[in-house]
């Protein structure tokens, strides 16, 4: 009969001490935010989508080799003697054209190894993290300010400049001047 | 009386009857549901350290009517295995029950839909009607999840009911009448002739009141939120068992109506214990109208009173609502039948022998 009351007792105290709980957090400013009108500051060390200073970039290629899941492709083609590439923010004198520099933001760990070799620290992680696409062909981004046209042109440059050193060889040995040329040098489309 | 005004007004018994049934609905229940919900919606949001609806009109406050607009464009699903007539009506006859509630219930002393000196045990009946209703919606949706929903409700329902007329039964020996206009009538003065304070009795009989009467409060409070269906006892429509309940198949207007139906009752429960316990639409201070001679005034006020505690209650369910998690089946009939019925009785005992002594 003692513990019959007790139990009720306890049952009814221990809802008013739950209310009186309640209650107080309805006086207790809201810990959300209005998201996209208003947005949380980002941790200083943020990991989100990449971006790459082309300006900079010497396509050296090697964070295209510290991808752990291989979404940079990187395709170069050596600048010709005559031609000024210009030099980087820290001094490095820019050889080679980067003709593709695609970031695959759909196999993109958000890692950060890529960051870390940069010889001129020219891909880095900025804070946008809302770039969601419909397609995911949509996610492959292209860092290269070339345009195609010139893409195409520094590549036909190169193979031409390769064709005339081979042929000059070709000609120094005094071999068939209608050798097929071998340009295994030019990368593949 | 408010069907005297409209008689005037319009000269015919018809329109009068007719004017006098629609205004509950038109000037108070469509109101407070569309206030209900945006409250509801706020207070759980604020409990939980949330904003809640905010875009929609300052803080939200057009959020509900907007609601309500996407409610009456949405397509009207039926099964094609449910029982379409029951299907079709069950939703009308639930909020047929819930309103009916609406007309014995003394909204200020010259606002009440009927006064007919059955009054509480009209309300009573008529929120039993409910539960065929519901108990039709389940059955008819053909869906498990609707079916289990409505015979927990059903049960929840009937069982619950015998603590709420156990109550009310008290306070109907003390007070020797159920219609509520008088019943309120007798609680005027000041807020200690209401009768969670041992009602308009004086002398000794008084103070053995006042204990049984504030468990009798507890009781009829916690039993009426059980025939309600609100958190913690909202097994029916227990959202992570049941999907939510007998109203899973339906959709648009139909829904709409359970949804009204809900909140409707929600205010009726809260009215029926502000009536009983709480002086119905006596104000526990005195009136403007009576301080400065405006005699047209009072039946405002009392309108004010009334509400105000109505939604203070309904408040208080929202609270228990995030404040307590679920009960089990199990506890659920264990607390009416184990707690709440024995001790209503004992009182009911007491207070039988109080009064005829």
């Amino acid at each position: 009969m003692k513990e019959y009351f007790k139990n009720a007792w306890s049952g009814l105290f221990t809802v008013f001490i739950g209310m009186k709980i309640t209650f107080k957090h309805l006086f207790v400013p809201a810990v959300t935010i209005q998201y996209p009108d208003e947005r949380l500051q980002l941790p200083e060390r943020e990991r989100n989508r990449l971006y790459v200073n082309m300006d900079d970039c010497i396509g050296c290629d090697q964070c295209a080799r510290a991808c752990p899941v291989d979404c940079i492709t990187i395709e170069t083609v050596k600048g010709l003697a005559g031609e000024d590439l210009g030099k980087t923010s820290n001094g490095k004198r820019k050889a080679l054209w980067v003709t593709k520099f695609d970031i695959d933001f759909a196999k993109c760990c958000y890692c950060q190894l890529c960051v870390f070799p940069c010889p001129t620290e020219c891909i880095y992680m900025t804070d946008v993290f809302e770039f969601s696409e419909l397609e995911r062909g949509n996610l492959i981004y292209d860092f290269v300010t070339l345009t195609p046209q010139e893409r195409e042109e520094k590549k036909s440059n190169y193979a031409k400049f390769e064709a005339e050193k081979a042929a000059e060889k070709a000609a120094a040995k005094a071999a068939p001047v209608n050798k097929p040329i071998d340009n295994q040098e030019t990368p593949k489309q | 009386m408010i069907y005297d005004f409209f008689f005037k007004l319009t000269n015919s018994n018809f329109l009068a009857d007719l004017i006098q049934s629609l205004l509950p609905l038109f000037i108070f229940i469509l109101p407070f549901a569309l206030f209900a919900v945006l409250f509801e919606r706020k207070v759980s949001a604020h409990m939980q350290d949330r904003l809640g609806p905010m875009r929609v009109g300052y803080h939200g406050i057009l959020q509900t009517v907007a609601d309500i607009l996407k409610l009456v464009q949405k397509e009207d699903i039926i099964p094609t295995l449910a029982d379409k007539p029951l299907f079709n009506i069950a939703p009308v006859l639930v909020f047929a029950g819930s309103y009916l509630a609406f007309a014995a219930i003394p909204f200020s002393s010259a606002f009440i839909g009927s006064n007919i000196d059955l009054g509480i045990i009209f309300i009573i009946a008529a929120s039993g009607f409910v539960v065929a209703g519901i108990l039709m919606a389940g059955w008819s949706s053909n869906n498990k999840y609707s079916l289990l929903g409505a015979m927990r409700s059903a049960a929840q329902i009937i069982s619950y009911e015998i603590p709420t007329v156990l109550v009310v039964l008290s306070v109907i020996m003390i007070t020797g009448t159920t219609n509520l206009l008088t019943l309120s009538e007798m609680q005027t003065g000041h807020f200690w002739n209401w009768m969670i304070f041992g009602g308009p009795v004086m002398g000794i009989a008084k103070f053995i009141f006042i204990p049984i009467m504030i468990i009798n409060f507890v009781i009829i409070y916690i039993s009426t939120l059980a025939e309600v269906n609100r958190t913690p006892f909202d097994i029916p429509e227990a959202e992570s068992e049941l999907v939510s309940g007998y109203h899973t198949e339906y959709s648009g207007m139909k829904f709409a109506m359970f949804f009204l139906s809900e909140y409707a009752n929600m205010f009726a429960v809260s009215a029926i214990v502000a009536a009983l316990f709480l002086g119905g639409y006596q104000s526990p201070i005195g009136y403007l109208g009576n301080l400065f001679g405006v005699h047209w005034l009072i039946p405002i006020e009392q309108f004010f009173w009334f509400t105000a505690k109505g939604i203070f209650f309904v408040f208080v369910q929202m609270w228990l609502r995030w404040t307590l998690p679920r009960l089990r089946v199990d506890q659920l009939m264990a607390l009416c039948w184990k707690y709440l019925i024995p001790i209503a009785f004992v009182n009911l005992l007491i207070i039988g022998l109080i009064t005829v002594l």
